[in-house]
């Protein structure tokens, strides 16, 4: 074999390679969103309330997290008697109710953190359901009131539009678009709100 | 679009292109307000802390449109200098500032906390006042927010 045949035969089995490997890759895409169109609507509505846009607001201690990483919010920022910050400054301090671009600082109506017996973070989904669908630990809210409050309160459905933070980059959103969002509540309460054993 | 409020004790109206503009930039420069300082830019250090509806807010990320029809307190509305604000006179008598750059927001916060809390305890001043200061003053300023709450206390 010459040596531009050599060449020419490595050069073209690098192509094939290479060729295989992007259908591998854009199969496994394929099938990670097909696993996601295929989950439960039970599936679906944890999917994004375990999400960080979330959590970062339902924290098991008495700081809100922030961030992709969820670290605790900087400054020694406090839960508060009545979670929205203490006497010297609240959340109103420095959020508002809508995104500021300017800043970098998120902002929705009422912002503020959940109250503790809501805290989210560390749970597993399953433990988590139970808590949002139990009226002692819900704020009394019936089932009806929690599809409302998911599908319809501002600043749970702000986590689907989060804005950018201070160096102008988007945060993340949830895995799942806030139709489909909503459409998975409505249809995992409307059909009696079942939790899974796991 | 036209927002109007009250700024220092006056009736103010400022016409502005758009709503979103930091309120920061309104009172300094459009109102030539310069007390309150520009520091980060994204609400962390507190240089621009002044007060809307007598609550502490980092005006470089409150949109003007949200000041409609508020009350708005600058360092240059705290007190006189004939009449000081506690918080002003206690800033004096222990010769709080060094560079001088961050106090306004500090005096504004403090002056907030004091609102709500009359006789904030060490623990109150370090969760409640989260300003920055690059020269470090905070040995002083806690020994002046004791004070100016001493001082608040025998005024009233």
């Amino acid at each position: 074999m010459t040596k531009s045949k050599l060449i020419s035969s490595l050069l073209l089995s690098f192509i094939v390679l290479l060729i295989l490997g992007f259908s591998n890759l854009a199969e496994a895409e394929n099938k990670e969103s097909k696993q996601v169109l295929e989950e439960t609507p039970f599936d679906k509505v944890m999917a994004v309330v375990t999400h960080k846009r979330c959590v970062n607001c339902h924290p098991a201690g008495n700081a809100p997290l922030q961030g992709e990483d969820s670290h605790l919010h900087y400054f020694n920022i406090q839960r508060g008697p009545d979670n929205q910050g203490l006497a010297g400054y609240t959340c109103k301090t420095c959020h508002t109710t809508e995104n500021n671009d300017f800043s970098g600082v998120p902002g929705a109506p009422h912002w503020g953190l959940a109250p503790s017996i809501m805290a989210w973070q560390g749970k597993t989904r399953v433990e988590i359901a139970n808590q949002m669908m139990n009226p002692a630990k819900n704020g009394g809210k019936s089932p009806e009131e929690i599809l409302k409050h998911l599908t319809e309160d501002k600043l749970v459905l702000w986590a689907f539009d989060p804005g950018i933070n201070s160096e102008g980059i988007e945060r993340e959103k949830p895995p799942i678009p806030k139709e489909e969002f909503i459409k998975a509540v409505k249809d995992w309460i409307g059909n009696g709100a079942v939790i899974p054993n796991k | 679009m036209k927002i109007s409020f009250n700024i220092n004790g006056q009736g103010q109206s400022v016409d502005i292109e758009d709503g979103n503009t930091p309120l920061l930039w309104v009172v300094r420069d459009i109102l030539d307000l310069k007390g309150t300082k520009f520091g980060c830019g994204k609400a962390a250090c507190g240089a621009c802390t002044l007060h809307v509806n007598n609550e502490a807010v980092r005006s470089c990320s409150f949109p003007v449109k949200f000041a409609e029809g508020k009350d708005i307190i600058t360092i240059e509305g705290l007190g006189t200098t004939e009449n000081p604000h506690p918080v002003q006179q206690a800033w004096t008598e222990f010769v709080v500032p060094q560079c001088g750059y961050c106090q306004p927001g500090f005096m504004m916060a403090t002056a907030a906390l004091l609102n709500k809390n009359k006789l904030p305890t060490d623990e109150d001043i370090d969760n409640n006042i989260i300003n920055i200061c690059r020269c470090g003053t905070y040995y002083r300023m806690r020994k002046a927010i004791h004070r100016a709450a001493e001082i608040s206390n025998s005024n009233s």
